[in-house]
């Protein structure tokens, strides 16, 4: 029976990415004073995975640093090695290596070969320079191990799991011994997959830890691994195989009763993970949505048609129907936050970054984490990192001074940037605020002046701060002397903006600026105002909604053929819905409809509708799936009467309608 | 179906099916594999900036599908809509799209032979919609090439590579 291997790479990705953010938020975490032992066999465990993994689908660079990295931890937790600030460093470093290797394996690229080199001697210089001093009372076994730890790491491929711990051993060839023994700890585990499996020897047996890859296992290998490094220890002649086994045997044995600590929280706590959650492939989880989407139209069908019913059937008919639209509610709500994940993964590698940056800049930056637990569509997740990296990188670079110039300015030594997420109604606001110098006014609007931009001294503050998100507009120049990195203000709004979202910000001269993200709470499902025009009902995002309004003869005017609004002491361009979406058969004084304002990123500005027709969620149905992008229009959604209704688009509308209207003139 | 086209039908080899439908006063037919379902005209939703023949799009469980009328497009009959009116669903290249048309008529069988050209000229008819003509039942009827009339950069189904207005 032949197994192709490559089937599983993806899953061994997604989780030596997990295993390798897990090791970092832990290295983070660590107290270098006094280690938790339990945190350190955390992070063994999760490079022991990374190592197995690696050595099986023979990604030998991933593995051969992964084993020298392993061997440092395990010195580590064995308390042979004592932790300090700079290995926490050291191991630190070793993780962007080893995360750049697993990219490269993903993409098929070169791997890193002369990093991996300079890291595994680097990590090899560590081990050495600490065990050495405590390996003259130490066992005969710890210096042997020192010496086989480099060739070891390149010669051996397929076994991986075991070796480390058996250093002081003659090499562990029999792979068989590894499967069977192993195999009776996680019988209940792998019971139906060894029927069909038919496994042989390692491969089979690496091939069951990766299919099942739970946590599980893990544990269960290293209660297993732990146990032989006990066996070996106990045992300082190996020479034959049948001794291993046995010692083997005797080791398990002997731990249940020995009490090492280690291996028995960590198996229930590899039990509890592994039935807490499933991975399952993001596309079926969409096709629910899209069926459940379609339920929730069907049920409201339903309940048109049930108020149509008279009688005692009608009534009865009615509460079934109410029961029914109860459920539905329900599993649309339930399916929907299937797809919502916390943020908690992604806030976790700040601190990392914000611990780096600062002390290469040399400032002082506490980090405050808050609301980690807000959830959010992971569609989002994905493409919200990049513009909040830039936002607290920008934060450390440009808004906390030096500590100098802080405590000239009265203020603590160490400055705060305060990374949040909230909920608030159907959007998420996250935000990042610094007690740093703030915005400077001034420089910013003669950086605009300078790059020919239409500004006046009198502006509000709000839009003053929404120039640094001009393209070319470098944050660098404008806002302090620190020199400004790669990507501009005007790529993280984009970001934001392609995802629905908008970026606000506070900034008061001397005590720090705030930024604020909104986002949707989903991509499927908009929280929409519905409005008729004609016969014809849209949606309008509640998200660009500021208010809306049945306007008085005083607040239209006219500018040339235009007409143009003014509310709010001031006036903005009003776009009747009917002449930008050809509808017939509506009103068409402004006076006799409703306007609503709407404020997209690029612009503010009115449109006029017929009337209000009500608040509602609705699910985002392509366009383009079967036709193409209309201007002016993000999508369509089915309304409860099975008919469709079109999504607007403010963004679209604004830049398309001044576009016509040039084009108007010009023609 | 004729006598004679049921006998070819039964002992031409390279036959293949075509769906005849009524536009006006004209006979056309297309490739019965592209057609998904036959369903009668229901209230479309408006789409703006469109041109005349496509009426909107509708929801055809679930997806936002367009609907083109055939009679507006190649300027035959009048394009009236009532409890009559029939929309073809076609499933081309992925893409699933609704015409109007005035009526469905039959499924016929033709082999390559009696698939005839057109004349050389005088036709206006755009050719490269146009598979051939065929005689049955003294009726001709035309064959639709509804593949690259459907994905036609005229029809403007499907979104051209650079946007223009110039249409």
């Amino acid at each position: 029976m032949s197994i192709n291997i490559e089937q599983f790479h993806s899953v061994f990705f997604d989780e030596s990415d997990e295993h390798l953010d897990d090791m970092e938020q832990l290295l983070m975490s660590l107290d270098v004073e006094s280690p938790d032992p339990e945190e350190l066999n955390s992070i063994f465990r999760a490079a022991h995975s990374i190592k197995g993994g690696s050595g099986i689908f023979g990604f030998d660079a991933l593995m051969n640093l992964t084993h020298v990295m392993e061997n440092l931890l395990d010195k580590a937790r064995n308390n042979e090695l004592s932790i300090t600030a700079a290995i926490v460093n050291v191991l630190l470093e070793t993780l962007d290596v080893l995360k750049d290797t697993l990219n490269a394996y993903r993409d098929e690229t070169p791997v890193p070969e002369d990093s991996i080199a300079e890291r595994i001697t680097i990590l090899n210089g560590v081990i050495n320079a600490q065990t050495s001093d405590i390996a003259i009372d130490a066992s005969v076994e710890s210096s042997n191990a020192i010496e086989d730890m480099p060739n070891e790491g390149a010669q051996d491929d397929g076994f991986g799991f075991f070796d480390d711990d058996l250093n002081g051993s003659v090499s562990v060839s029999d792979d068989g011994f590894g499967f069977f023994d192993d195999e009776p700890v996680n019988e209940e585990v792998i019971q139906d997959e060894t029927t069909q499996k038919n496994a042989e020897g390692d491969d089979g047996f690496g091939f069951f830890d990766e299919t099942l890859s739970a946590n599980q296992i893990n544990t269960a290998l290293e209660t297993q691994s732990s146990n032989e490094a006990q066996s070996a220890s106990a045992q300082s002649d190996t020479t034959s195989t049948s001794n291993d086994v046995k010692a083997l045997k005797s080791g398990a044995a002997s731990t249940s009763t020995q009490t090492s600590t280690p291996p028995k929280p960590s198996a229930k706590k590899g039990t509890a993970r592994e039935s807490a959650s499933i991975r399952v492939d993001t596309t079926k989880i969409d096709a629910m949505v899209n069926l459940v989407g379609e339920l929730v139209i069907t049920q409201s069908m339903l309940s048109m048609i049930g108020q149509d019913v008279e009688g005692q059937v009608g009534e009865r008919l009615q509460l079934a129907i109410d029961e029914l639209q109860r459920n539905t509610r329900e599993i649309q709500e339930s399916v929907m936050s299937m797809r919502m994940l916390p943020l908690t993964a992604t806030f976790n590698r700040f601190p990392r970054l914000v611990r780096d940056l600062a002390g290469k800049l040399g400032k002082q930056v506490e980090l405050v984490l808050q609301g980690g637990s807000t959830e959010i569509d992971k569609s989002l997740i994905e493409k919200i990192v990049d513009p909040l990296t830039h936002l607290v990188r920008n934060s450390i670079d440009h808004g906390i001074e030096s500590p100098e110039k802080r405590v000239a300015a009265g203020k603590p030594e160490k400055g705060t940037v305060i990374l949040s997420a909230e909920q608030k109604g159907g959007s998420i606001i996250i935000s990042i605020i610094d007690d740093g110098g703030g915005l400077h006014r001034d420089k910013i609007l003669d950086k605009a002046r300078s790059n020919g931009l239409a500004v006046s001294d009198d502006m509000p503050d709000s839009e003053v701060w929404q120039l640094i998100f001009q393209a070319g507009f470098s944050t660098a120049e404008a806002i302090t002397d620190v020199s400004g990195r790669g990507v501009g203000m005007d790529v993280v709004r984009r970001n934001i903006e392609s995802i629905g979202g908008r970026i606000d910000i506070e900034s008061s001269a001397g005590e720090g600026s705030a930024f604020f993200i909104h986002l949707p709470l989903t991509l499927a499902i908009v929280d929409g105002m519905c409005v008729s025009v004609g016969k014809q009902i849209f949606v309008i995002p509640l998200l660009n909604i500021i208010e809306s309004f049945q306007p008085t003869k005083q607040q239209i005017k006219t500018l040339g053929n235009d007409t143009v609004l003014y509310i709010r002491d001031q006036y903005w361009p009003l776009v009747p819905l009917y002449d930008f979406m050809e509808v017939e058969d509506a009103a068409l004084s402004p006076t006799e409809g409703i306007v609503v304002l709407l404020e997209s990123s690029k612009k503010r500005f009115g449109v006029l509708v017929d009337a209000l027709v009500g608040q509602q969620q609705v699910v985002i149905k392509s366009l383009e799936e079967h036709y193409r992008k209309v201007a002016g229009i993000a999508g369509a959604t089915i309304m409860g009467d099975g008919k469709v209704a079109l999504i607007i688009d403010a963004d679209s509308i604004a830049t398309t309608y001044t576009s016509n209207q040039i084009e108007e003139l010009v023609s | 179906m004729s006598e004679t086209a049921l006998h070819q039908a039964v002992t031409g080899g390279q036959d293949k099916e075509y769906l005849s439908f009524v536009l006006g006063d004209e006979h056309y037919a297309l490739d019965i594999t592209t057609v998904k379902e036959i369903r009668g005209y229901e209230q479309v939703t408006k789409i703006a900036n469109a041109p005349a023949f496509i009426k909107g799009v509708i929801n055809l469980r679930g997806d936002i599908v367009p609907i083109v009328d055939l009679r507006i497009k190649f300027n035959v009959g009048e394009a009236t809509y009532n409890a009559f009116t029939i929309v073809i669903m076609l499933n081309i290249q992925e893409r699933i799209v609704g015409i109007v048309v005035d009526g469905v008529s039959d499924v016929i069988r033709l082999s390559e032979e009696q698939v005839l050209p057109p004349p050389e000229f005088g036709v206006a008819f755009d050719s490269r919609y146009l598979h051939g003509l065929a005689d049955v039942d003294e009726n001709m009827i035309i064959l639709v090439n509804i593949e690259s009339l459907i994905t036609s950069e005229e029809l403007g189904l499907v979104a051209p590579e650079s946007v223009k207005d110039d249409a």
